[in-house]
C-alpha cells in the first residue's frame, strides 16, 4: 500500500463518523431552530424568549456555573499541589479523589438527595445534635437557597475530579529543576506556586476550564434529582420542550442558545489564558 | 536555639495541617458515597424513617425491590449493551486515527486535529435532538444501536486523543526495527506495537464505557421503550419511592468505582498529553 495514502485511510472512519453524527446534526439543529413549514422564521426563538421560565433558567444556569466553577478550580489546584509533594499514599489518595470522575451526574444528584431529603442524613444529624425536633422539608420552594446550595455542592463534589486529573497531569510536566532553582534562591512555597506552577500550568488550566465550563452549562440530571421543577435550567427546558411540549423547534432554539453561550465562554477562556508561542514547555 | 524550636514547631503544625486536609478531602469524597451505601442496604421502611442511622442494616429488601421493579432489569441490560457497543465502536474507529496522528505528517493534519478538539467545545448531548429526527427516518429510533452511535460521538474525541498520546509513547524506532527484520507495516504493528499498546487501549475502552454508562440527556431523549438505566431512573424521579432511587443510584455508582480503579494508572498519562 502507498504510504502517502495510509494516514488518510486511517483517519477516514473518524472523519466520516463525525461528519455524519457531529457536523450534520448541528446543521440540522440550526435549520430546525430557524425554520417552520413556511420557511425561515424567528418564531421559535420568540416563543422561547417570551416564556417566563426562560430568563429564570438562564439566570440559574449562569449563577450555578459562576458559583461552582471557581470553587472547583481552587479546590482542584489545592488538591493537585497537595498531591505533587506527597510521598506516601499518593496512589491511594489520587484514586479516592478521582472516584467522582466515574460517577454520573444523575447518581451524584441521588447521592446528595440522600443527604438533603426530608428524612435524610442532614436532618437526622441536626436532630441528634438537638437543633431540630422534627424533620423539615429542606428542598422545597421555601428554601430556594438550600436547593441552590445542594445542587452546587453536588456539582462541586462530582466534577472537581476532571479538573484535578488535568491539573495533576499538567504539574507532572513541569520540570523539577525550576522548583529546585527557586528553592535555592529562597522562594517560599507560596511564591513557587505563584511564579512557577501557575504560569507553566496555563495550557492545562485552559483545557480544564473550557471542559468544565461547557459541562457546567449542560447541567441537567443533578438538578432533576435535587430540584426537580423548582429550579429550571436551560438543559432541563430543552428536555421539557422536546418531550413534554413536543415542540422540537423551540428545543432546537434553546439548544442553539446553550451552544452560543458555550462557544462565547470557550473563546473568552482561550483568549484570557492564551499561551504565547515559544513559551510552552 | 529557641528559634529552631519554633521552626520545628511550625513545621510540625504544618505537617499536621497538611495530613488533616488530605484526610478531610478524602472524607469529602467518600462519606456521601458511604451514605448512599447505608441507604441502599437498609429496608424501604428504614430509608424513609427518621432519624436515620449511620450504620447500614445489611438488609437487601431495597435492592430486591429494585431488581423486581418492572422494567428495571431490562434498563440495566440496555445500559450494558449500549456501553459495550460504544466501547467497541469508539476504539475501532478512534484508534486508527490516533495512530495516524502520532506516526505521520500529512496535509490537513492540523485541520483534522482542530475538528477533534472542536467537538469538545460543543455541548454534545444536544446532538440527540436532531438525531432523534434522523433516526426515525432510518428506523433507528428508540434503538440500542442508535443511542450507542450518539454515545460513540461523545467518546470518540477522547478515544482519538488518548490513543494518540498512547501511540506517541511507543518509540517509532521499535517499529522501524521490526521492518528491518522483515516485518511489514501490518505485521510489525501486530507483533510490536499492539502488545505494548493493549493495556492503554483497554483503559481508554473502559473510559468510553463509563462515558456511555453515565450519560443521561441523550439517553432520555432517544429512548422510549428501550430505556437505559439512567434514562429510566430520570423518567421515574418524580414517582419512584426513595429506596428505589437510592438503590438505582448505587447500581449506577458501583461500576464507576471499579472502572476508575482499573484505569487509575492510565488516568493521568491519558489526560496529560491528550489534552494539550
Amino acid at each position: 500500500m502507498n504510504t502517502n495514502r495510509l494516514p488518510y485511510l486511517l483517519i477516514l472512519p473518524v472523519t466520516l463518523f463525525l461528519l455524519l453524527f457531529f457536523v450534520y446534526p448541528f446543521i440540522q439543529v440550526a435549520s430546525q431552530a430557524f425554520t417552520t413549514e413556511q420557511g425561515f422564521t424567528l418564531a421559535n426563538f420568540e416563543r422561547v424568549f417570551s416564556d417566563w421560565k426562560f430568563p429564570i433558567s438562564l439566570k440559574n444556569t449562569l449563577l450555578l456555573a459562576a458559583a461552582v466553577v471557581p470553587v472547583q478550580l481552587a479546590l482542584a489546584l489545592l488538591m493537585a499541589t497537595m498531591v505533587s509533594r506527597m510521598q506516601k499514599g499518593r496512589d491511594l489518595v489520587l484514586y479516592i479523589w478521582t472516584i467522582p470522575l466515574g460517577i454520573s451526574d444523575l447518581a451524584a444528584g441521588i447521592i446528595w438527595l440522600a443527604i438533603f431529603e426530608q428524612s435524610g442524613f442532614l436532618n437526622s444529624m441536626m436532630h441528634s445534635l438537638g437543633f431540630i425536633d422534627r424533620p423539615t422539608s429542606l428542598l422545597s420552594y421555601k428554601n430556594m437557597g438550600l436547593v441552590f446550595l445542594a445542587i452546587a455542592l453536588a456539582e462541586i463534589w462530582r466534577a472537581t475530579a476532571i479538573m484535578l486529573v488535568i491539573l495533576v497531569a499538567g504539574i507532572g510536566l513541569i520540570p523539577k529543576e525550576y522548583y529546585e532553582a527557586a528553592e535555592v534562591f529562597g522562594a517560599s512555597p507560596w511564591k513557587r506556586f505563584l511564579r512557577i506552577t501557575l504560569p507553566l500550568l496555563r495550557p492545562s488550566l485552559q483545557t480544564a476550564l473550557v471542559l468544565r465550563v461547557i459541562l457546567a452549562f449542560e447541567i441537567f440530571a443533578v438538578v432533576a434529582a435535587l430540584g426537580g421543577t423548582l429550579f429550571p435550567v436551560l438543559m432541563g427546558e430543552t428536555y421539557a420542550y422536546q418531550f413534554d411540549l413536543l415542540d422540537s423547534g423551540a428545543a432546537a432554539a434553546i439548544a442553539l442558545v446553550i451552544l452560543a453561550i458555550s462557544i462565547a465562554f470557550t473563546l473568552v477562556i482561550l483568549r484570557a489564558l492564551r499561551v504565547p508561542k515559544g513559551a510552552q514547555i | 536555639m529557641s528559634s529552631s524550636v519554633v521552626n520545628q514547631d511550625t513545621r510540625k503544625a504544618g505537617r499536621i495541617l497538611y495530613v488533616a486536609s488530605v484526610a478531610l478531602l478524602c472524607a469529602w469524597v467518600l462519606v456521601p458515597i458511604y451514605l448512599l451505601l447505608v441507604n441502599t442496604l437498609s429496608s424501604p421502611e428504614a430509608v424513609s424513617s427518621f432519624p436515620k442511622s449511620l450504620l447500614p442494616e445489611f438488609n437487601t429488601e431495597s435492592l430486591e425491590f429494585f431488581a423486581g421493579f418492572s422494567g428495571m432489569l431490562n434498563a440495566l441490560a440496555n445500559s450494558v449493551y449500549v456501553a459495550a457497543i460504544t466501547m467497541v465502536l469508539s476504539i475501532l474507529i478512534g484508534a486508527p486515527a490516533g495512530y495516524a496522528l502520532s506516526r505521520f505528517d500529512f496535509r490537513g493534519k492540523e485541520l483534522f486535529r482542530m475538528l477533534i478538539l472542536l467537538t469538545r467545545a460543543f455541548p454534545l448531548p444536544l446532538l440527540a435532538l436532531p438525531l432523534a429526527v434522523m433516526f426515525i427516518r432510518v428506523g433507528l429510533d428508540d434503538s440500542i444501536l442508535g443511542l450507542a452511535l450518539v454515545h460513540t460521538t461523545l467518546a470518540i474525541p477522547f478515544a482519538v486523543l488518548i490513543t494518540f498520546s498512547l501511540f506517541s509513547g511507543i518509540p517509532v524506532e521499535l517499529e522501524e526495527a521490526s521492518w528491518t527484520l522483515g516485518c511489514t507495516r501490518l505485521s510489525g504493528f501486530r507483533h510490536v506495537v499492539f502488545p505494548l499498546i493493549l493495556p492503554g487501549i483497554t483503559a481508554s475502552a473502559i473510559f468510553a464505557f463509563v462515558i456511555s454508562w453515565n450519560e443521561v440527556f441523550a439517553a432520555a431523549v432517544l429512548t422510549i421503550e428501550n430505556r437505559t438505566l439512567t434514562a429510566f431512573l430520570l423518567q421515574n424521579l418524580d414517582t419512584s419511592p426513595l429506596h428505589l432511587k437510592f438503590a438505582g443510584g448505587f447500581i449506577l455508582v458501583v461500576p464507576a468505582l471499579i472502572f476508575i480503579f482499573a484505569v487509575r494508572k492510565y488516568l493521568f498519562a491519558m489526560w496529560g498529553i491528550a489534552n494539550r
